[in-house]
């Protein structure tokens, strides 16, 4: 005699703490066993892509910072790469260096969270109060560079928007000083710890095929032995002249996927080191009066540079008929966007590719066969953001 | 294939009636196709061992209203293998479905779901052709053209219902769309009087 099942639906979200936002999944459940996951995104859509069309590129980029909220100069640095390729404008070295080790930082900030809340999601709650600190330290550090915490607005096309302020340099050296004993006080906590393993390890495996075919990017493909990073295969600013190492998984699942991210930051932690001793004086964005606004001072003295102002906060700059891709390497994998200029002073139509939305695209096929309190461990090691899933 | 030229040479000679048009520019290869050919071209494009796009970056469409083909489908292809990229085209009418690529990419699954909601195109052979980012009951496509960018309904919590409404929308101020081109360089309203002027003396 067979005995009948009918399988449990189950929703999860949009409020829940694991759901890392407004998630909803709509699971279908055979005892504890998860057999169908279906999620439904799209409640933080705010429409940013078609926002975008309607303002001019200058006003376009702090709906970037909006997009992963988590790194939000990462973002901006894809639309300025955009611009300055379409308009084939020579960033000044410095500007190249500034925007490293700010999207360093980013990368640091993204995966202190990322690590923290997994672990958190997981069980333990004091990586998650020591990551916090950290990240504060590295946001003061944001709001001394560009006037804000979280929404920056700080990489214009031609360069960022001001220099550093004084001592920056200096407090951010001191932080990569003392923040690797940070990173090896987390990794007391979790690495060997054998709750945390048995919660990860072995957990959502991703094969190198599927990870390909599932368009992963970032850790998530490195974390599945691909060896791909576009700081290095696709170079772009200075990082050709830094030394880094790319740390890739072997097995696919959560657990190396958190090793990676460890690994990440304490290669980013090298990167603004070097990027501090060899940062150059001198100017922070293109000289060319038609695409950056000119310094406050030469208002007050040149008739010229009061226009170029007046021009670029009214109508803004033209960006000439053209089609692209760009993409960077965010915390979260490829970011890229893909613009079409028509000459005018608005961008006509701008697509923001987010890994997040091909990450969490690949929920069903990761969480098939795996018991319902993996779900959480799962969509932690993914990485996700509404903000970019959404859009 | 190292070279993108190269690239760009076998692509046109393997499938020589399948390409329209070809273009190097930023690093980046540009594809025009007819879109009868897309399954074949993609299929060649990740399965050929000198080509190897292994992976579908995106999918997106882009609104042309005043084109007799109103829609262009664009799709990114990245190959590890030769760290290379090609940008794939194709232009559509209205109501015309493409070949969905889900069997060739399961990732296509929510990127064709997201040109749905937000163009109104159809794919054919698509195991879950349901809208992704817009509000359930959502109706309209918000990227064409035409549609406004303030929507056409907003929500908001009745306190007499006890529940969430939808009301169409009303503004104290209408959305003004500010046109700041400089009128030296000519805005649209003069460069189409000039126009005109020209049209009649000529």
């Amino acid at each position: 005699m067979t005995k009948k099942t009918k399988t449990l639906n189950l929703n999860f979200g949009p409020q829940h703490p694991a759901a890392h936002g407004v998630l909803r999944l709509i699971l279908e459940l055979d005892g504890e066993v998860v057999e169908k996951v279906d999620p439904h995104i799209g409640l933080l859509h705010r429409g940013t892509e078609k926002l975008i069309e309607n303002k001019t590129y200058m006003q376009a980029v702090p709906y970037f910072d909006r997009l992963d909220y988590v790194a939000p100069m990462n973002q901006e640095h894809a639309f300025a790469l955009a611009i300055e390729k379409i308009l084939n404008i020579e960033v000044p070295i410095r500007a190249q260096y500034i925007r490293v080790i700010f999207c360093e930082i980013g990368r640091i900030l993204s995966h202190i969270l990322n690590i923290t809340t997994q672990a958190l999601d997981v069980g333990a709650l004091t990586p998650s109060l020591w990551g916090f600190e950290e990240r504060e330290t590295l946001m003061t550090f944001y709001e001394r560079a560009s006037g804000s915490r979280l929404h920056a607005n700080y990489f214009r096309a031609g360069g960022v928007h001001q220099d550093l302020p004084g001592n920056l340099d200096q407090d951010i050296a001191k932080f990569c000083n003392h923040f690797p004993k940070v990173i090896d006080d987390l990794e007391t906590l979790l690495t060997d710890n054998r709750i945390f393993k048995q919660r990860n390890v072995d957990i959502g495996i991703v094969s190198k095929e599927d990870a390909l075919d599932y368009s992963f990017s970032g850790v998530m493909l490195r974390g599945s032995g691909v060896a791909w990073d576009l700081r290095k295969s696709q170079p772009y600013e200075c990082y050709d002249q830094l030394e880094f190492k790319i740390p890739v998984g072997k097995n696919g699942d959560c657990y190396d996927r958190y090793i990676c991210r460890i690994e990440e930051m304490r290669e980013s932690v090298k990167i603004i080191n070097q990027c501090l001793s060899i940062i150059p004086k001198g100017p922070v964005k293109s000289p060319d009066g038609k695409i950056t606004p000119p310094p406050k001072k030469e208002i007050k003295e040149s008739m010229e540079s009061l226009i170029h102002h007046f021009k670029l906060f009214t109508e803004g700059y033209r960006v000439d008929e053209d089609e692209i891709y760009t993409a960077v390497e965010a915390p979260k994998g490829e970011f890229g966007v893909y613009l079409i200029s028509d000459g005018s002073n608005k961008p006509y139509k701008c697509k923001i590719r987010a890994p997040g939305f091909s990450h969490l695209q690949a929920m069903d096929y990761l969480i098939k066969g795996h018991m319902l309190a993996d779900v959480p461990a799962v969509l932690g090691s993914l990485d996700i953001v509404f903000g970019e899933i959404d859009r | 294939m190292k070279d993108l030229a190269d690239l760009e040479k076998k692509i046109n000679s393997e499938l020589t009636t399948k390409i329209n048009e070809t273009k190097i520019s930023h690093n980046q290869i540009y594809l025009n196709i007819d879109h009868e050919d897309l399954l074949d071209v993609v299929t060649f494009l990740k399965t050929n061992s000198e080509t190897k796009f292994r992976q579908l970056i995106d999918i997106t469409a882009v609104d042309y209203p005043e084109k007799s083909q109103r829609f262009k489908m664009v799709y990114l292809f990245l190959s590890h293998k030769f760290n290379q990229r090609v940008i794939l085209s194709f232009f559509l009418n209205e109501n015309e479905p493409v070949s969905s690529l889900t069997k060739i990419f399961p990732s296509a699954n929510w990127m064709e779901r997201e040109v749905f909601d937000m163009y109104g195109i159809k794919f054919k052979n698509h195991p879950d052709l349901r809208r992704i980012l817009t509000d359930y009951n959502f109706e309209g496509f918000p990227l064409r053209k035409d549609f406004p960018l303030t929507g056409h309904t907003e929500v908001r919590y009745s306190e007499d219902k006890k529940k969430v409404v939808y009301e169409p929308v009303k503004l104290e101020q209408n959305y003004r769309n500010f046109d700041y081109e400089s009128p030296w360089e000519g805005t649209k309203y003069i460069k189409e009087q000039t126009k005109k002027d020209n049209d009649k003396k000529n």
